[in-house]
């Protein structure tokens, strides 16, 4: 279903420095420096499957994620989702997925939920039937009844958030990409919001792909992790192999989640 | 297109929510044009005509090219606020949805208070049309429409290559003003009042002689060549935006090249 | 005075590291200069009338006004201030131990400041190498010159202050957009930015003479072109001292008044 081999990024970054002069020539030729976001990334991922992909900040989670979901073009590699090369042939392929960025917002900001579906619908085409029952499913499992009457600035961040992952899904989309989809949720939400993924996985098969901080998403969710650090794929397992690994090595024998992933952070010198 | 109207109806809805802030917007898009078109009025009473234009063949100029403006600037703010689109990051969020970027940027934003802007220019231009010497023909009426039309065009296309740049940088953006703003004040005069080397760049790299000088020598019967080509010349004008389409494609390919 | 002086060197500093913005800003407002020039110059090139004020009195009136944008135009904007007074956060301002108008006077003044520092030479110094009819002239005397600084220095004061209004005025009707505006567009008129003040028709003439706006930009820059002789500025000083007493004292008043009110509602 989704095949990447082989992609590597580099991203130009302005050497930054102080002083009045040096700014002063930085006004007409700048240095830069080459950064490696990712660097030779493979990995493949079947239907249904539900993939956590973790690693420290900057360690070019996100540019993976817009690689995937066709924002960003790599310098080398290639990708096949679904039969389609992503940045390729944009248009048609992004119908197929759904985004969810945490930190930010698709839905319009001073009107009702509602009306942000309804121009979703618009925007993706989606044939009036299928859309009335995905609304209807959506509402349902989401639990949230009046909320799409009401103005986004008025919802909670959780309640946002789980109006944020419906406008994802409205288009019945076969992948979907969350991106740190727990971010600053109360324990209420968070449980709501892993619940309802873990369960369109099963009931409609959606593949995920969920990048996080919160191990406990992880663990609540994902049977596969990738780790990426610095660029490079570290490891790609489940996640019980790695306990075994991580807590036979060490000598308390503690077991948590966070614990392992901050020791595998350390063997691997990417913090 | 059905889409595009989705998009103005769910913005009007947004805007209608800050009421009192609309209507004091639109009160004061309304005197902006209006001190300067006073400047224009008093100018004119002292000094009688520029270089052989009256004061109604300029008020004609100015309203056509304040309305062209203001609509412009009503439909095509998702380009001129582009910026902060790149730089909060929304932009990406565009791009994993199956249209094309021109439209869903023209959708992001519609500034509805540039209906004081719009008025304004429409009472100028209803003044110039009533007071100038012309024989109205249906011929010369569309050619005032084409002028607008032409307008309309030439300044989005130049919001767009403005848009475009913040692919590449968002500093010193303040320099696009030149060609907005400052492509507004150059244009409400007819453009042979100019040193040559403005009218040249305003003609053939930036067209708005298209729009303001070369019609308006066709209504006002001052052409000496074929009166159809400068009835057709604001058709030209459109061209404009061609170019501008194109680069603003380049830019997105930038973008996803480098993701900046 | 310390505090005052240290806000005012931060926000100094902070300015000029716009250094892109800064070059942009300074080709931006040659152009617009020259533009507006253009059109003077073609108003000037067939009329047989006797005009009020002279063609390179015009361009220096212009250039001077270009290069001082930063000092003498109201709509500059400080969102941090209207989101404090909108957004209920002047709480905070009002914990700190120093008085709260001087305090903003001198954020606002050295934003001014450091946006003309920045550009004023470079446009002065191109300008005054045009050629006729557009260049910048040498001022008409040594007093002149002297006369017109201080009357520039003075006026940047005055506009201090009314901006000052404009932000006291957004504690009454909480929208920043439409004050500024209005004040913006007003104020522009009456200090002769649209078209310079002795051009104006003379009932036009006796509103803006009894004004404050005049003082900001038209009155030191014919000083500098000698529109304005010596011994009439010297006259007028004091009254452009008079406007500036008049409207701190004003701006205190208001204030004053103002803070009282969000103290009273809790914020």
């Amino acid at each position: 279903m989704i095949t990447v081999s082989g992609i590597s990024k580099s991203f130009k970054v302005a050497k930054r420095t102080s002083g009045v002069k040096s700014a002063f020539k930085a006004l007409f030729r700048r240095e830069y420096t080459e950064v490696a976001a990712l660097n030779d990334i493979s990995f493949a991922i079947k239907p249904g499957e539900i993939v956590g992909y973790i690693g420290p900040n900057g360690a070019g989670k996100s540019t993976t994620i817009k690689v995937m979901s066709g924002i960003l073009v790599p310098d080398k590699g290639s990708c096949s989702i679904m039969g389609y090369t992503p940045w390729l042939d944009r248009v048609k392929y992004v119908q197929n997925i759904g985004v969810v960025f945490g930190q930010r917002s698709q839905l319009w900001w001073d009107v009702p939920v509602i009306d942000s579906f309804d121009l979703l619908r618009d925007i993706y085409d989606v044939p009036e039937a299928e859309y009335q029952e995905n609304l209807k499913l959506l509402t349902e499992t989401l639990d949230l009844g009046d909320l799409i009457h009401t103005p986004v600035r008025q919802l909670s961040l959780g309640q946002r958030m789980r109006c944020e992952i419906a406008a994802s899904l409205l288009h019945s989309p076969s992948i979907l990409f969350l991106d740190e989809p727990t971010i600053g949720l109360d324990a209420v939400s968070k449980i709501a919001v892993r619940q309802f993924i873990s369960r369109i996985n099963q009931e409609k098969g959606v593949t995920i792909i969920l990048t996080t901080h919160d191990m406990n998403d992880i663990e609540a969710l994902a049977s596969r992790i990738l780790l990426i650090g610095k660029g490079t794929l570290l490891y790609d397992g489940d996640i019980g192999t790695l306990r075994d690994k991580y807590v036979d090595e060490t000598a308390d024998g503690s077991s948590s989640i966070e614990d392992i992933i901050v020791r595998m952070y350390k063997e691997y010198q990417i913090t | 297109m059905k889409l595009f109207g989705k998009y103005l109806l769910i913005l009007f809805k947004s805007q209608m929510q800050y009421r009192t802030s609309f209507w004091l917007m639109s009160f004061g898009q309304f005197f902006i044009p209006f001190s300067v078109f006073a400047g224009l009025y008093f100018m004119f009473e002292r000094f009688g005509q520029i270089k052989g234009w009256d004061f109604y063949e300029v008020a004609l100029c100015f309203g056509v090219i304040h309305m062209a403006f203001s609509i412009s600037e009503c439909l095509g703010r998702g380009f001129d606020m582009f910026s902060t689109l790149v730089s909060n990051g929304d932009f990406d969020r565009l791009l994993v949805r199956p249209r094309g970027t021109v439209l869903q940027v023209l959708g992001s934003k519609f500034e509805f208070t540039r209906i004081g802007r719009l008025l304004q220019s429409l009472l100028v231009l209803g003044w110039a049309v009533y007071g100038i010497d012309v024989d109205w023909t249906f011929a010369k009426a569309i050619t005032l429409l084409f002028m607008v039309v032409s307008g309309v065009f030439i300044f989005t296309g130049i919001f767009m290559l403005v848009a475009a740049m913040c692919f590449w940088t968002i500093q010193g953006l303040e320099i696009a003003n030149i060609f907005t703003d400052g492509g507004r004040e150059m244009a409400q005069y007819p453009l042979n009042i100019y040193q040559k080397w403005v009218v040249r760049f305003f003609t053939y790299v930036i067209p708005f002689g298209c729009v303001n000088y070369l019609p308006l020598l066709y209504i006002l019967g001052k052409t000496d060549g074929s009166p159809l080509l400068h009835m057709l010349t604001p058709l030209a004008g459109c061209l404009f935006l061609v170019p501008c389409v194109l680069v603003w494609r380049f830019g997105v390919r930038h973008y996803r090249s480098t993701g900046s | 005075m310390r505090a005052y002086l240290s806000v005012f060197r931060l926000r100094l500093s902070m300015g000029l590291q716009y250094r892109t913005a800064a070059l942009a800003g300074i080709a931006t407002q040659f152009f617009w200069g020259f533009l507006i020039l253009m059109v003077f110059v073609a108003f000037y090139s067939q009329s047989s009338i006797d005009s009020p004020i002279s063609l390179p009195q015009i361009a220096d009136y212009i250039w001077l006004q270009q290069a001082f944008l930063a000092l003498i135009v109201l709509w500059f904007r400080d969102n941090e201030l209207f989101q404090l007074i909108t957004g209920g956060n002047i709480a905070y301002e009002l914990c700190r131990p120093s008085e709260l108008y001087g305090f903003w006077y001198a954020k606002l003044l050295a934003q001014r400041l450091s946006g003309a520092l920045l550009r004023c030479f470079p446009i002065l110094l191109v300008a005054a190498f045009l050629p006729e009819p557009y260049r910048l002239n040498l001022p008409a005397t040594f007093e002149a010159a002297i006369l017109s600084f201080v009357a520039l220095l003075f006026g940047l004061l005055i506009l201090v202050s009314i901006s000052m209004l404009i932000y006291i005025s957004t504690f009454v009707t909480m929208s920043p957009a439409g004050s500024l505006l209005l004040f913006a567009v007003l104020g522009e008129f009456l200090a002769g930015m649209i078209i310079p003040i002795p051009l104006m028709p003379s009932w036009m003439r006796s509103i803006v003479y009894a004004l404050p706006f005049r003082f900001t930009s038209d009155f030191p820059f014919r000083i500098y072109s000698g529109h304005i002789p010596v011994n009439e500025a010297l006259k007028l000083l004091p009254l452009q001292l008079a406007w500036l007493a008049a409207l701190v004292a004003v701006g205190k008043y208001t204030m004053s008044k103002a803070l009282r009110r969000v103290v009273v509602q809790g914020g």
